[in-house]
């Protein structure tokens, strides 16, 4: 057991999709969290989260599994505040939302863009533990707020790019070599 | 006083904006709206600039920065307009997905047909990723779901993805 995230089996890394990936737009759906499979996805989530630098989050359509289902760790992220270290929720609920701010985000399937958008600063998330569906309730503020609000838009088939906050608010990620 | 709208496109390089406004500053010209950008890697500026000077001179003064081929500069006079006020609020549209042609062309349509119109655009071609943001002034009169849907059937025609949302104001 790590804080709120139940022993997982050694995942394995997936491909992540990238936009104009169909399966990032379509909707995902609820899936029993005690299910193999879901077990296997987490654990699948973690493993190519893990393993792709500057990656605070991976949902499951992201590897092109239509499943609300979702992988999060800000932890040592400058941004964060409030910090619930390694997560998987499954079936995750937005309960509370207020404080919206403007920030930048980037996501690993629109690799060559960042974007300004305004999310509530202060959150309570519910979601499903994988393995044993123990409710998990999360209760956030700043950067894991953003992150949970970015990996639940990606569940209903929603980018970043669906949320950027003016006709000027797309940037070019910076790559410097 | 003659308000004249110059236009500076072309190959980039350091200096540009510092030479064409150090020639209209010294021509008595005050900037009074700009917006300068690099498209695929070519300069893009448009000046709106207001002075004493006559149009010829401006243009004679100007020819230098085109003389290598490099710059393609115009100066055109345009009539003082006053700054329009919104017809009523104001919202983004988004669309992303795959690239082909008429996304931009087909979708603006469906704005201008509701009466929308776009006060701010720009568009983003990433690998397969395109990517259009449009800010819309939509008339009070018009309905902003009853666009989105057309948007969304249209969208889907393209095989692209749109949304309509309120533009948050920002005010501090």
């Amino acid at each position: 057991m790590n804080g709120l995230l139940p022993e997982l089996p050694d995942g394995q890394v997936r491909a992540v999709l990238r936009a104009p990936a169909q399966a990032l737009a379509d909707p995902c759906s609820e899936v029993d969290p005690r299910d193999g499979s879901v077990v296997t996805l987490a654990a699948d989530l973690l493993a190519t989260q893990l393993l792709s630098p500057g990656c605070v989050g991976l949902a499951a359509n992201q590897i092109g599994v239509s499943a609300r289902v979702f992988s999060l760790d800000v932890t040592g992220h400058p941004k964060a505040r409030t910090c619930h270290g390694r997560l998987v929720l499954v079936n995750p609920v937005v309960v509370t939302a207020t404080r919206l701010e403007r920030g930048r985000e980037g996501c690993m399937s629109v690799p060559d863009l960042t974007g300004d958008v305004r999310r509530a600063s202060r959150v309570t998330v519910t979601g499903l533990a994988p393995g044993t569906g123990d409710l998990i309730t999360i209760q956030t503020d700043a950067f894991e707020a953003r992150a949970l609000q970015h990996e639940i838009d990606h569940l209903d088939g929603m980018l970043f790019l669906d949320r950027v906050a003016g006709a000027h608010a797309l940037h070019a990620r910076q790559v410097y070599l | 006083m003659t308000v004249l709208a110059v236009t500076v496109i072309g190959r980039d390089r350091p200096g540009i904006i510092a030479e064409a406004t150090g020639v209209l500053g010294r021509l008595g010209g005050n900037l009074e709206d700009s917006t300068m950008t690099i498209l695929r890697g070519h300069f893009a500026m448009v000046l709106v600039v207001s002075t004493d000077a006559d149009m010829g001179a401006v243009e004679e003064a100007l020819a230098s920065m085109a003389e290598d081929g490099s710059l393609s500069v115009s100066v055109r006079a345009v009539p003082v307009e006053p700054t329009a006020q919104p017809a009523g609020p104001a919202y983004l549209l988004s669309v992303h997905g795959a690239d082909r042609p008429g996304i931009v062309s087909t979708l603006t349509a469906v704005v201008a047909e509701a009466g929308g119109n776009i006060t701010d655009l720009s568009t983003r071609l990433t690998g397969e990723l395109y990517v259009l943001l449009a800010e819309v002034d939509l008339p009070a009169a018009a309905d902003p779901d009853v666009l989105a849907q057309r948007l969304r059937d249209t969208a889907a025609r393209l095989g692209v993805e749109v949304s309509l949302r309120p533009l948050d104001p920002d005010v501090l």
